[in-house]
């Protein structure tokens, strides 16, 4: 591996550039996509189909100005869209986007990413509480209950696969997948797993919209119930911030639900496996989302609590302990 | 939800919810008491939009208070229009011709389904899913073209007259309305109940939520939708027809389940029956005039009491209206089904949870202007 000081300074440069357009641009496909199901354009008036509409909403969020709510904790207040931001970025560090790029190859990758999506409920928390608005501090001890119970059958799925690919690090995992997509764990058709790895994945799906406080699961910021929840005074940038913050953690969400489950970089045929596979299962996944989001009503928050507790969590329970009978027995 | 909740009432805090709140729909204030996401109690606080409406009526003709019937209900104006005219005709003993109270059925009907329309659109919207509202507002479209046409506006219609109507339907109205009649028919099945009415989701939103009992429904006088959803057969155009409404075959659709989802589906059905009941009156329509001969410029009804019932989309509306011989009324008194409705609100919304209660809140279909008047 080449140790040069310009290998870091070239992956910063990239992880920037890639969150940077992806937070910018996922708006603006949310927005066409939401156009298109329903029956209208979406945005059109700033250049070419609206392409240029990041920049405008870049440009009004920047020149607006940032008010903290006199009822406020003024310091906190200002961290919150910060702390949003920052574990998404820090999580691309680890994403194998293809077999050599990858800014950081750690052994213990999985944990690391799990523990840094953490602090992004932080962030909603910390916003919620510290506006000082009644409804965004029902809307964080919401975020918070959602995270908690959603965080668990998602580790529960990770650790079958940490188990299948004998590895935490999800270069291995992802190299483990190679070959077509016989090999992927979704469907691993060359042992027992394909039997239950499909209901992981959905598990792991569902509960990837719920970490990212999507549509239907989008409990935090109802907007016809809690106004827009943790997001009610920030205005600005601060607002902005949380914006790219949820479309960032929408991409993590993508990228490792594809090394997890859909083989990484791996082409589904066997042919010409490389970085552009994994761009393009990452933005069918979120085309996914988008889509869900536009077509669902939201859900209620106990009947979420009730779906992680009384579904999600013995499902997965049950697929660990098959995931470890069949390694045992085959 | 009928969990048994014990609520302690001494740590408690009251949430504000409006005048400025996406889900009331306008200037609506409901004080919550709340204990975490439970309401210990709510108290809707009325007003915000009152505009005197009944005093302005006492101020005017009794043709100058035509256009306010439609800045109450604004969704279905019509209606309103309708009751008022009806109470001014018995009033001054005028006979409408048979066309025009066709043609007032039908443009009332499809008011009322553009009223339905928009109430599924905001009711879904309250839900969280924003694409139902753009295709309901897809078809809703339709009707206010097609009503723009005839009535020469597209939301606060002052198309009645007393002994007729202000325009006469011409051919494109009629093929029109049955275009749209074929278009919505096909449309329903997939787009309203594939998508939305047996969406997994909403049936757990709205099933056994917000239960309304018959006998709260009579004590609150609530009317129209809500009390057909918890088993109140009674819709003015059935049990005391008005206008020509007895001509026509229609049903009134009742359902017993009292929650959110009986008002949901007493809606959803009813828009089928509009559609019946314009098909039938579109097949019927005489001709003649559609204004009475003789109607006076300047009306003076004599000295009584005379009231007037009619269902709109919300419930029966009546309008009580007090003559002295004099140009203007001396009185006129709405009863306004919203705000029969929106009092239970209180009672049944104890003990939810928030998210529950404005999901109840958006199955009552609020109007606020007609409540505050």
């Amino acid at each position: 591996m080449d140790t040069s000081i310009w290998r870091p300074i070239l992956y910063l440069i990239g992880i920037m550039v890639f969150a940077g357009l992806n937070a910018a641009y996922l708006g603006w496909c949310e927005r066409k996509g939401a156009g298109r199901i329903q029956r209208r354009t979406g945005p059109m008036e700033a250049g070419y189909e609206g392409l240029l509409q990041p920049l405008a909403d870049g440009i009004k969020l920047l020149t607006k100005q940032l008010l903290v709510p006199s009822g406020a904790d003024g310091i906190l207040f200002r961290v919150a869209p910060v702390l949003a931001m920052i574990p998404a970025i820090t999580s691309l560090v680890v994403i194998p986007f293809s077999e050599n790029i990858q800014a950081r190859a750690m052994e213990l990758s999985v944990l690391l990413l799990f523990a840094i999506a953490s602090i992004a409920m932080m962030a909603v928390l910390l916003g919620g509480w510290a506006s000082g608005n009644k409804y965004s501090v029902i809307s964080a001890a919401r975020a918070v209950s959602q995270n908690l119970a959603y965080e668990i059958p998602m580790l529960l799925t990770v650790i079958c696969i940490v188990m299948i690919s004998g590895s935490m690090n999800l270069r291995d995992i992802a190299m483990d997948q190679q070959g077509g997509f016989w090999h992927w764990n979704i469907f691993r058709l060359d042992n027992f797993h394909f039997l239950y790895m499909w209901v992981a994945f959905i598990i792991f799906f569902i509960c990837s919209i719920a970490e990212t406080n999507r549509a239907p699961f989008d409990m935090a910021e109802a907007e016809s119930e809690l106004v827009a929840g943790f997001m009610t005074e920030y205005s600005s940038m601060g607002f902005g911030l949380f914006m790219m913050g949820e479309y960032l953690n929408i991409v993590v969400g993508a990228c490792l639900t594809t090394t997890l489950f859909l083989g990484g970089w791996d082409c589904p045929f066997g042919m010409f496996p490389g970085v552009w596979w994994f761009i393009i299962k990452i933005y069918i996944l979120i085309f996914t989302f988008i889509w869900i989001r536009w077509t669902y009503p939201r859900t209620q928050i106990y009947k979420l609590l009730n779906l992680s507790w009384k579904i999600l969590i013995p499902f997965s329970l049950v697929n660990v302990l098959l995931t470890a009978f069949f390694i045992k027995v085959f | 939800m009928t969990l048994p909740v014990h609520l302690r009432h001494d740590e408690t805090f009251v949430l504000n919810l409006g005048p400025q709140h996406p889900a009331t729909h306008g200037v609506l204030r409901v004080k919550l008491t709340m204990d975490g996401e439970y309401i210990v109690k709510a108290e809707p606080v009325l007003g915000y939009i009152h505009r005197m409406h009944e005093k302005l009526a006492e101020a005017g003709t009794y043709p100058q208070f035509m256009p306010n019937t439609a800045r109450m209900d604004y969704l279905h104006a019509l209606a309103f229009n309708h009751g008022y005219a009806l109470a001014v005709e018995k009033a001054a003993g005028i006979e409408v011709p048979e066309r025009a109270e066709y043609i007032r059925v039908i443009t009332v009907e499809l008011n009322r389904i553009a009223s339905h329309l928009l109430w599924w659109a905001a009711f879904l919207l309250d839900l969280g899913g924003f694409t139902p509202l753009l295709y309901a507002f897809d078809d809703r479209e339709q009707i206010i073209d097609l009503l723009e046409r005839v009535t020469g506006s597209r939301l606060t219609y002052c198309y009645m007259r007393f002994g007729g109507v202000y325009n006469d339907i011409d051919d494109e109205f009629i093929t029109g309305t049955r275009d749209f009649i074929t278009r919505l028919r096909s449309r329903m099945p997939r787009m309203y109940h594939d998508l939305v009415t047996h969406n997994i989701i909403l049936i757990k939103r709205i099933k056994d939520i917000g239960f309304i009992s018959e006998e709260q429904c009579r004590r609150y006088g609530a009317t129209g939708p809500v009390a057909r959803g918890s088993g109140i057969n009674y819709d003015v155009r059935k049990n005391e027809p008005y206008s020509v409404y007895q001509e026509f075959d229609f049903d009134v659709p009742v359902y017993s389940e009292c929650d959110s989802m009986a008002r949901y589906m007493v809606r959803m059905d009813e828009i089928e029956q509009s559609l019946r009941i314009i098909e039938q009156a579109l097949d019927k329509l005489p001709d003649g005039p559609v204004m009475a001969k003789k109607v006076p410029k300047i009306l003076k009804p004599g000295l009584g009491y005379h009231y007037s019932a009619v269902e709109t989309a919300r419930g029966s509306l009546g309008h009580m209206l007090v003559c002295n011989g004099d140009k203007n009324p001396y009185k006129l008194k709405l009863r306004s089904p919203t705000f029969s409705n929106l009092s239970l609100y209180g009672e049944v919304a104890e003990g939810m949870l928030l998210a529950d209660a404005l999901a109840f809140m958006g199955s009552l279909d609020l109007v606020i202007p007609e409540i505050d008047r």
